[in-house]
């Protein structure tokens, strides 16, 4: 897919990473400026006030930015997941560029300007606002633009804390090894930075034109109404803050997003909470960790996943034990596992369907026979674990005729529909099983883990507001394997947003409930 | 003379002036309308003796006193306002057109602008400036003789009693600078301001002051008439006359 049909595919998305990121920049560039200029006029005034000023901005500056997420992030009151610490990281960077140009543009002026200012009955003020800062202006100006393209790049980091903004699409790219996303994040930031370069360089030049360097009216009064809003987003985060908030994560694919936002939604529905969405916020650790540390209430894990990965215990292929000894293991954490949602996401044995039709096919046994005259398709990974082949041709006798063929995962269903290969083992969800009317086969020997999917909460979250549990709890066994690979397909094959297509699904179920009642 | 001095220098001492230089008990009395020339040599005190008029410095010891006040008991922003100032690089903001230069005074003195357009028109025709020609051009689009006339007008524009001229024609060359001095003449003899106006040039002096004082050692060494002054046996004066007679300036005062 090239970068132009994947930001087509993703419009909606895409619209709103971007002005996430021009927010972040925006507003922490802002308050950079209400901060930095004011510093810097100080630092100018008063150079053994300054001096150590401009000594911490540069200390700041030298802190990697990861590094300085990483810091901020367990501190308490700008601490946690999401904007606020990437706004305050984005404000330190920006702080020394602006700081340094206005105190450097200030101190560079004639002074023979100053006396004849001061000789003319200026006072102080009057000599800033008439004389110094119209004539520092394109340096302050050159300084903004240093630190809003420092912005820009800088911001791309903050999705690591959930914060979003295109640094979502790199990040995600790197997780899926697919240079196609991380591209649709790279290369809008830097159109982006090149664009807030450019437009502040002829801000900048219309200063700079000899002359026409007054202050503009409209200069107090931008930096009034920047003051306002940043107090309204100020005391709106503040009153969020003080209503009951419930958070909603998910890994960083596709079927993850997607079921995060049907939670959102479903207690967006059903409770008189709001409802705050960090999805995609990465791997199964990191979800892990946030939910314990109480950065989110609520994601969905796989129980098999929780099992092995999370609490380290030996493969086990009864799903009932699985489920229960994950939920005790939650339960020791504070943590509730509500009942699955319906569906699994396992490795799933796949044919053709036309083969499955024709051969009367829906188990893995019954697939032996036709086996013999068949040719596999396994990715790299599959061949090589003893949880994958062997030990299902193992479990199930499975002789091939020819060795099977190792295959890339992205490529393995369209060369099963292609007849390239007659079985594969996909991903149960995938969406394009329906796609490419392949058949699963029941793996009734019971040989892979399972997977069910199930929401995980805070426990403490459940008590304090019953009607989230009520919303949790009405989800249970109402998602089947068909509604998840139809809504992936929507997604991935249909480029459709993941929280239209979670509207459609709840208005389905809603239907079909009151339908029954 | 002792009543109608608008300035009026006593026993004014200041161990670190402009440039290094050190007064020791300065006595100068200035009166209404007339033009004082100081003279001295680079680093006497004559910026120094301007810079205390408007308040910009505070004498040691002394007094400094304007318009029966002493400039320790003026604001010293209202006493600014009140004096016009030439300065020898003019000091016009170039981020100002030539009106909006003339036209800072008056606006920090919170003129109407309409007010503020009038006076700026009249007094850039005094100085020789069609405002309908140089109102709207910027400084760096002006000659030398053309940025001093704005700098002129700018210290006229609220038309303030007393004007102060730092070396205000030092920059330019011969030919403009006679020109100047007519124009100064003209115009002085028009508005009438207290002016002192302060030179290295004993020329300038003599051309523009209705009394020249000869600044040395800290102290007014001598202040007379031109004519009385190019008489002069004082050992601190003769040799800045030197030049003027070797160029037979004084010639024609002397017969």
């Amino acid at each position: 897919m090239t970068l132009v049909q994947f930001l087509a595919g993703h419009r909606a998305e895409f619209f709103g990473l971007l002005m996430q990121h021009i927010v972040l920049v925006g507003a922490s560039t802002a308050v950079a400026v209400l901060i930095g200029v004011p510093t810097g006029i100080l630092a100018a005034r008063r150079p053994r006030v300054g001096a150590p000023i401009v000594w911490l901005a540069n200390v700041v500056q030298t802190i990697p930015s990861l590094a300085m997420f990483g810091f901020l992030l367990p501190l308490p009151l700008v601490g946690g997941l999401g904007a606020r610490v990437a706004i305050l990281v984005l404000i330190l960077y920006a702080l020394l560029p602006i700081v340094r140009t206005t105190a450097a543009g200030l101190r560079g002026l004639d002074p023979a300007l100053i006396e004849a200012g001061t000789a003319l009955g200026l006072t102080p003020r009057q000599l800033l606002w008439q004389v110094e800062l119209p004539l520092a202006l394109p340096a302050i100006v050159a300084g903004i633009r240093v630190a809003a393209v420092i912005g820009v790049g800088t911001a791309t980091i903050a999705a690591a804390v959930g914060a979003g903004g295109l640094g979502e699409y790199i990040f995600r790219g790197l997780s899926m090894v697919d240079p196609t996303v991380i591209l649709a994040g790279a290369v809008p930031a830097a159109v982006l930075a090149l664009t807030a370069d450019g437009l502040l360089l002829w801000i900048e030049r219309a200063f700079g034109r000899r002359g026409n360097r007054r202050v503009p009216r409209a200069v107090p009064a931008a930096v009034a109404i920047t003051s306002i809003l940043l107090i309204v987003v100020a005391a709106t985060t503040a009153s969020r803050r003080t209503g009951p908030v419930i958070r909603i994560g998910s890994k960083n694919f596709t079927e993850q997003i997607v079921l995060g936002e049907i939670i959102a939604q479903a207690i967006e529905r059903n409770a008189h909470v709001t409802v705050e969405r960090r999805l995609n916020l990465g791997g199964t650790f990191i979800c892990d960790k946030a939910i314990r540390a109480g950065d989110i209430d609520v994601y969905v894990e796989y129980t098999g996943t929780a099992d092995t990965a999370i609490f380290k215990e030996q493969v086990d292929t009864d799903p009932a034990r699985v489920f229960a000894r994950v939920r005790e293991h939650y339960a020791d954490a504070g943590l509730t596992l509500l009942a699955p949602l319906g569906f699994e996401n396992t490795f799933a044995i796949l044919v053709r369907g036309d083969d499955a039709r024709r051969l009367g096919l829906k188990t893995i046994d019954d697939a032996r026979s036709a086996a013999r005259s068949w040719q596999a398709g396994f990715g790299y990974e599959f061949l090589q674990r003893a949880d994958g082949y062997p030990g299902l041709a193992n479990r199930y006798g499975l002789r091939f005729g020819s060795p099977p063929r190792a295959m890339d995962l992205s490529l393995i269903y369209r060369a099963l529909a292609r007849r390239q290969v007659d079985l594969i083992a996909g991903d149960a969800t995938s969406g394009l099983i329906s796609a490419y009317d392949l058949v699963m086969l029941e793996d009734n020997r019971r040989y892979f883990p399972p997977y069910d999917a199930a929401a995980v909460a805070r426990s403490a979250t459940l008590l304090r507001y019953p009607e989230v549990r009520l919303a949790l709890e009405g989800l249970s066994g109402r998602i089947s394997m068909g509604d998840m690979r139809q809504m992936n397909r929507a997604v991935d094959a249909g480029h459709d947003d993941p929280a239209a297509v979670a509207r459609a699904f709840l208005a389905r179920l809603e239907r079909g409930r009151q339908s029954k009642g | 003379m002792e009543t109608s001095a608008a300035i009026e220098l006593r026993g004014v001492h200041l161990s670190r002036g402009a440039a290094g230089s050190v007064l020791r008990g300065v006595n100068l009395s200035i009166c209404s309308g007339e033009t004082v020339a100081l003279v001295g040599r680079s680093g006497a005190g004559k910026s120094t003796i301007l810079k205390l008029i408007n308040g910009l410095l505070t004498a040691d010891a002394g007094h400094v006193i304007v318009d029966g006040r002493d400039t320790r008991e003026w604001n010293a922003y209202e006493l600014r306002r009140r004096i016009g100032y030439v300065l020898q690089d003019v000091g016009l903001f170039p981020h100002m057109t030539v009106a909006t230069n003339v036209g800072v005074v008056p606006r920090l003195l919170g003129w109407d602008p309409a007010r503020i357009d009038a006076r700026v028109d009249e007094v850039l025709a005094l100085v020789g400036l069609p405002a309908g020609v140089f109102a709207t051009r910027w400084p760096h689009e002006l000659s030398g003789g053309q940025r001093q006339r704005v700098g002129v007008a700018r210290a006229l524009a609220a038309d303030p009693p007393v004007l102060l001229m730092d070396e205000p024609f030092g920059a330019l060359d011969p030919v403009t600078r006679a020109e100047l001095h007519r124009e100064f003449r003209r115009i002085q003899a028009e508005v009438r301001k207290t002016v002192v106006i302060v030179t290295h040039d004993m020329g300038e002096a003599f051309a523009l002051g209705s009394r020249v004082g000869v600044l040395a050692d800290g102290a007014i060494a001598e202040i007379a008439s031109p004519a009385r002054l190019a008489r002069s046996m004082d050992p601190r004066v003769r040799p800045l006359l030197e030049p003027l007679f070797e160029a037979g300036a004084l010639v024609g005062r002397e017969a």
